[in-house]
């Protein structure tokens, strides 16, 4: 395995980004930190998709769902699901996505991180388990406005690396 | 363009890609929920992804850990004098608790009903708390090897903290009594009122729904477990009443509840066989 290899690199890059989001999900953090910890790994995902539709597509989206689903505990498949239809619409939509300005790309990631959630909550109110309350929603928030951050992060780390 | 064994393949298309995803993902969380076919290769998972959740844990740990570093021996004196304190208060009352201990099996007996039996506990400690938003839940370091079971009743030192729902080799989930799918039955232990007390998701708030105003239920009633269904052992403190609203729109009252147990606070818990401890001496 050669590190400069172009290929390689990517991939480390990708994954790693990746994983340093999972890490951040699962991460304890105080009770009334909890509604503002955003969807690291939704974001995150979301980025990847957008920049590179051909390596990071709806299968890695569904992997990914699929740890948190074990990391969380939840029922299984309940966020791979979720997670794959991100990944679905960030793909169909990566053209325009990045066209648009900042603050309209927020507002875009915004809704994308609410179906998210809002698949979640159907699901969970099948079984029985709906959350209730406002603070269910605050995270999407939290992520829209972090989310130029994030990109220009991730743009940069995606630029010195040379991933495309 | 793939090729599988001279058979040349286009890539699928997201589209397809998506309707495979989202078919896997259904009939996963059908098997899931159905039965319990899926508990084997959660458990193979949840190993295998052990690791993430202990690197995860690191930076947490890492901030207790200079907060003890960081102790001055004074406040060490201080907790230490304090525990002294509660101590010596503890074991006066305990004097009195096997005085009416006693006292209450001879009256069982007379009323020939059968001898209350202790319980066997064992401790375990906290590994993670589930931050899967709106959901209760933790892992502890107590599993298959130490005989715990699914439906185990886990409590602390205040009262009920929740039940095991996996045990994941050789360490298990406890759901907490405030995650939103759980329910347990109660005694309001002023008078004997049956009731039952949901979790909400929110880590300080219970309900007691389905009881009317007439019900004899006032603030600060003291909720203990009752012993129904079974999972749980009786006399075991679950709330207190914190609000009543009484809305003459609504056929129930709508009760609020405070768990007793510290939820948030507590680094270790027990884990309890009901019923499974020495039996009290009888003479």
């Amino acid at each position: 395995m050669s590190f400069n290899n172009p290929n390689t690199n990517a991939r480390i890059m990708i994954y790693g980004s990746i994983l340093i989001a999972v890490l951040l999900a699962v991460m304890p953090i105080p009770q009334w930190a909890e509604p503002f910890r955003p969807d690291w790994v939704g974001l995150v995902l979301i980025y990847w998709c957008m920049a590179t539709p051909e390596r990071v597509n709806v299968g890695t989206g569904w992997l990914i769902g699929l740890v948190l689903d074990v990391l969380y505990g939840s029922i299984l498949g309940l966020h791979a699901l979720a997670k794959g239809l991100v990944a679905f619409l960030t793909v169909k939509l990566h053209l325009k996505l990045r066209m648009f300005p900042r603050w309209q790309q927020s507002v875009a990631v915004f809704v994308l991180l609410l179906i998210n959630q809002l698949l979640v909550l159907w699901v969970r109110g099948a079984i029985g388990k709906a959350p209730q309350g406002i603070s269910y929603w605050t995270p999407s928030i939290v992520g829209m406005i972090i989310w130029p951050w994030l990109f220009v992060i991730l743009r940069d780390v995606r630029r010195r690396f040379r991933v495309s | 363009m793939i090729n599988v064994l001279g058979w040349t393949l286009r890539a699928p298309s997201v589209v397809t890609r998506l309707v495979l995803v989202v078919g896997m993902s259904v009939g996963l969380m059908i098997a899931d929920y159905k039965g319990q076919h899926l508990e084997r290769i959660r458990v193979g998972l949840s190993i295998a992804l052990y690791p993430l959740q202990v690197l995860a844990a690191v930076p947490a740990a890492l901030g207790s850990g200079a907060v003890d570093f960081f102790t001055t021996k004074n406040t060490l004196q201080g907790s230490n004098a304090k525990l002294h304190e509660e101590n010596l208060a503890l074991s006066s009352k305990l004097q009195q608790y096997d005085a009416l201990e006693e006292e209450n099996n001879r009256l069982r007996k007379m009323l020939g009903s059968a001898a209350r039996v202790a319980d066997r506990a064992l401790v375990a400690e906290l590994i993670e708390v589930s931050n899967e938003p709106f959901t209760r839940r933790i892992l502890i370091a107590r599993g298959d090897r130490d005989s715990a079971y699914v439906g185990q009743p886990v409590i602390d030192a205040h009262g009920i903290v929740g039940q095991i729902t996996q045990i994941l080799g050789s360490h298990s989930r406890v759901t907490l009594l405030t995650d939103p799918g759980h329910a347990i039955p109660v005694l309001v232990n002023r008078n004997g009122l049956r009731a039952l007390v949901f979790g909400t998701g929110d880590p300080d708030e219970l309900r007691v729904p389905y009881l009317t105003s007439v019900a004899d239920i006032r603030e600060g009633d003291l909720l203990v477990s009752s012993g129904m269904g079974g999972t749980f052992p009786p006399g075991y403190p679950v709330a207190t009443v914190t609000k009543i609203v009484n809305d003459p729109n609504e056929s129930f009252l709508e009760i609020h509840a405070q768990p007793v147990a510290r939820l948030n606070h507590s680094k270790e818990v027990l884990l309890v066989w009901p019923g499974a401890g020495k039996k009290t001496e009888k003479k």
